[in-house]
């Protein structure tokens, strides 16, 4: 039991820190840019919010498979089939993962506006020096909610790891299928021990979630 | 001297602006017109954060910031910029904040203690500035601007979004700059006194064009400006204190072409003065009066009578019997005009009722002016 929960950890941790290395340039974009199709690379990305798991999941697995297009794609990388494997999973994990990262640190960074990076480029400050300096400190409220929600969001997924994960242990097999497993061989204890879990944990997330973001504000007006 | 040049024409939303105008490379420019009339744009655009093509500007000294073919981005600019708000960024502490253009300008002329002295920052420099007052907060975004060790330092209403008190408390640290620091001033502002007060040259903006450019009191006694003919038409003055008269509170300033007496709250020998006088506080005789409670009676000449309204008309006069002095607007009725039958070129003699200093200097801590 405790293996799934280091898998699920690990997983979580691995898909919030993708998350964010791709999140926040991508939502950047998304508040600064004037590009017509920034709106429509929005409605791709929020697209999770709204599709049931197991559609994503099922294209997810079609995206997937031997000879399909993710998988020519990583080709060159030395990984050789995505699906029923934890990189696998990682990539199920930031797609389904990504309008809960992107959205907050948007706002974010729509909320302050132009001025303080035109405050920072008329003190030379170059626009990557500006971003790193004056953008992500002003964001940081959001870019720290958008990170957690992605880290719970992703410990909590399930449609699409039952499409594309196959259930492997200490390779795919995460808690929330390990309690599905419980559950149908009617094994209480543990499925009681780990829904606990997730609900003890949920709750922290949400609530360290709200003041931590309180205080950032704070400190930011 | 050199000469800042500057010409913006284009469109920005749905604003047109067609500005040219130079400004010498020393002392404050103001950049006056009504809300609206572009003096924000053309102040973003020397700074590069609007950017125009086809638009010039150059420092005068052979250094251009954008022509046809360059057009350099902000950080390229060594401008120092004021914005309305102060824009501090409110994660940094107050030193932090100064230091932040500081560390990645390449000059050091500026020093830092220099700059929170002179702006009266050191008791401010661990706060953060969510702590800071209005007033303290624009000290600091200016101080923040200087020690970016601008070339040019653009100033875009830095007092309007304060409240009186906070202006009056800004000001004379303002006016301490000017004197101090020898980076030219270009400073929008829809606020005549303001203008008045700091100005050495003006540019009169309206509707995205340039309708008049030239020293102030030039400027200001231009027959062809709408100031003149103003009820409250009122011309500047620079002069330098000659003696002080203590017992009195008086100080005696010469400008070209008269001494003037002119109570003074702190009197310093050999100090640049600034005086204002209201076109209704002179009046015109023929003679100089002999017993008269007016401490001022100045010879001058006429040089333009300049019709007004309901009965009242404004004669421009030069001082000095040879009127080869500073311009003087006096405001007289019609009647005393045609009863006095005044001619251009006449000597005569300005009573002056009223002489207002427009920059007192702030007392330095050790109780010595500045």
């Amino acid at each position: 039991m405790w293996e799934t929960v280091g898998l699920t950890v690990k997983l979580a941790a691995t898909s919030t820190t993708l998350l964010l290395l791709l999140g926040t340039p991508l939502a950047w974009w998304l508040a600064r840019s004037r590009h017509w199709a920034k709106e429509v690379v929005a409605t791709v990305i929020a697209l999770p919010l709204v599709l049931p798991p197991t559609v994503l999941g099922f294209y997810l697995l079609v995206a997937m498979a031997p000879g399909g297009p993710l998988n020519a794609m990583l080709k060159p990388f030395g990984i050789a089939s995505l699906a029923f494997t934890f990189p696998g999973l990682v990539v199920g994990s930031v797609v389904y993962s990504l309008p809960f990262v992107v959205n907050p640190i948007r706002n974010a960074f729509e909320a302050f506006g132009d001025r303080p990076m035109e405050a920072a480029a008329t003190l030379r400050a170059r626009p990557f020096d500006a971003f790193v300096t004056v953008a992500l400190p002003l964001a940081s409220p959001g870019i720290l909610t958008g990170a957690i929600l992605g880290f719970a969001h992703t410990v909590g997924e399930f449609g699409v790891v039952l499409m594309i994960g196959g259930n492997i242990p200490g390779q795919t097999k995460v808690l929330s299928m390990t309690v599905l497993d419980y559950v149908e061989t009617l094994d209480w204890a543990p499925a009681h021990l780990l829904s606990g879990m997730m609900l003890g944990f949920s709750f922290c997330v949400i609530l360290t979630m709200t003041v931590l973001e309180k205080r950032l504000r704070r400190h930011l007006r | 001297m050199s000469r800042i040049e500057a010409r913006f024409s284009g469109r920005v939303g749905g604003f047109s602006l067609d500005a040219a105008f130079t400004a010498p490379d020393q002392g404050v420019t103001a950049l006056f017109g009504p809300s609206g009339c572009g003096k924000t744009t053309v102040l973003r655009c020397i700074a590069g954060l609007e950017r125009m093509d086809g638009g010039y500007f150059s420092l005068g000294d052979g250094e251009v910031w954008q022509d046809g073919r360059v057009f350099l981005p902000p950080y390229r600019r060594a401008v120092g910029y004021v914005f309305q708000e102060a824009s501090l960024f409110p994660h940094l502490s107050v030193t932090a904040n100064l230091r932040y253009g500081m560390r990645r300008a390449a000059d050091r002329g500026v020093a830092f203690d220099e700059v929170t002295e002179l702006l009266g920052l050191s008791r401010l420099l661990g706060r953060s500035p969510a702590r800071l007052s209005g007033g303290e907060r624009q000290r600091v975004a200016i101080g923040r601007a200087l020690l970016s060790q601008p070339r040019l330092l653009l100033m875009d209403e830095p007092l309007a979004a304060l409240d009186r008190i906070s202006k009056d408390e800004i000001l004379p640290y303002l006016e301490r700059l000017h004197d101090a620091l020898s980076i030219p001033v270009i400073y929008v502002s829809h606020d005549f006194s303001e203008v008045e007060r700091l100005a050495d040259h003006l540019v009169l903006l309206a509707a995205g064009r340039v309708t008049a450019a030239g020293p102030l009191a030039e400027v200001l006694a231009d027959p062809a400006q709408p100031f003149c003919r103003r009820a409250d038409a009122a011309v500047v003055i620079d002069g330098r204190v000659e003696a002080v008269d203590v017992a009195y509170g008086l100080s005696r300033v010469s400008v070209a072409g008269a001494d003037l007496l002119v109570p003074d709250a702190d009197p310093v020998s050999g100090a640049r003065r600034r005086l204002r006088i209201a076109a209704g506080d002179v009046s015109l005789c023929r003679e100089a009066p002999r017993e008269t409670s007016i401490l001022n009676v100045l010879p001058a000449r006429v040089e333009e009578i300049i019709p007004g309204d309901a009965g009242q008309c404004g004669v421009r006069l030069r001082l000095g019997t040879d009127g080869a002095g500073a311009v003087l607007f006096a405001r007289i009725s019609e009647k005393s005009r045609d009863a006095l039958a005044l001619s251009v070129g006449e000597a005569l003699y300005a009573q002056v009722k009223g002489v207002a200093m427009v920059d007192f200097r702030l007392p330095r801590p050790d109780g010595a002016a500045l």
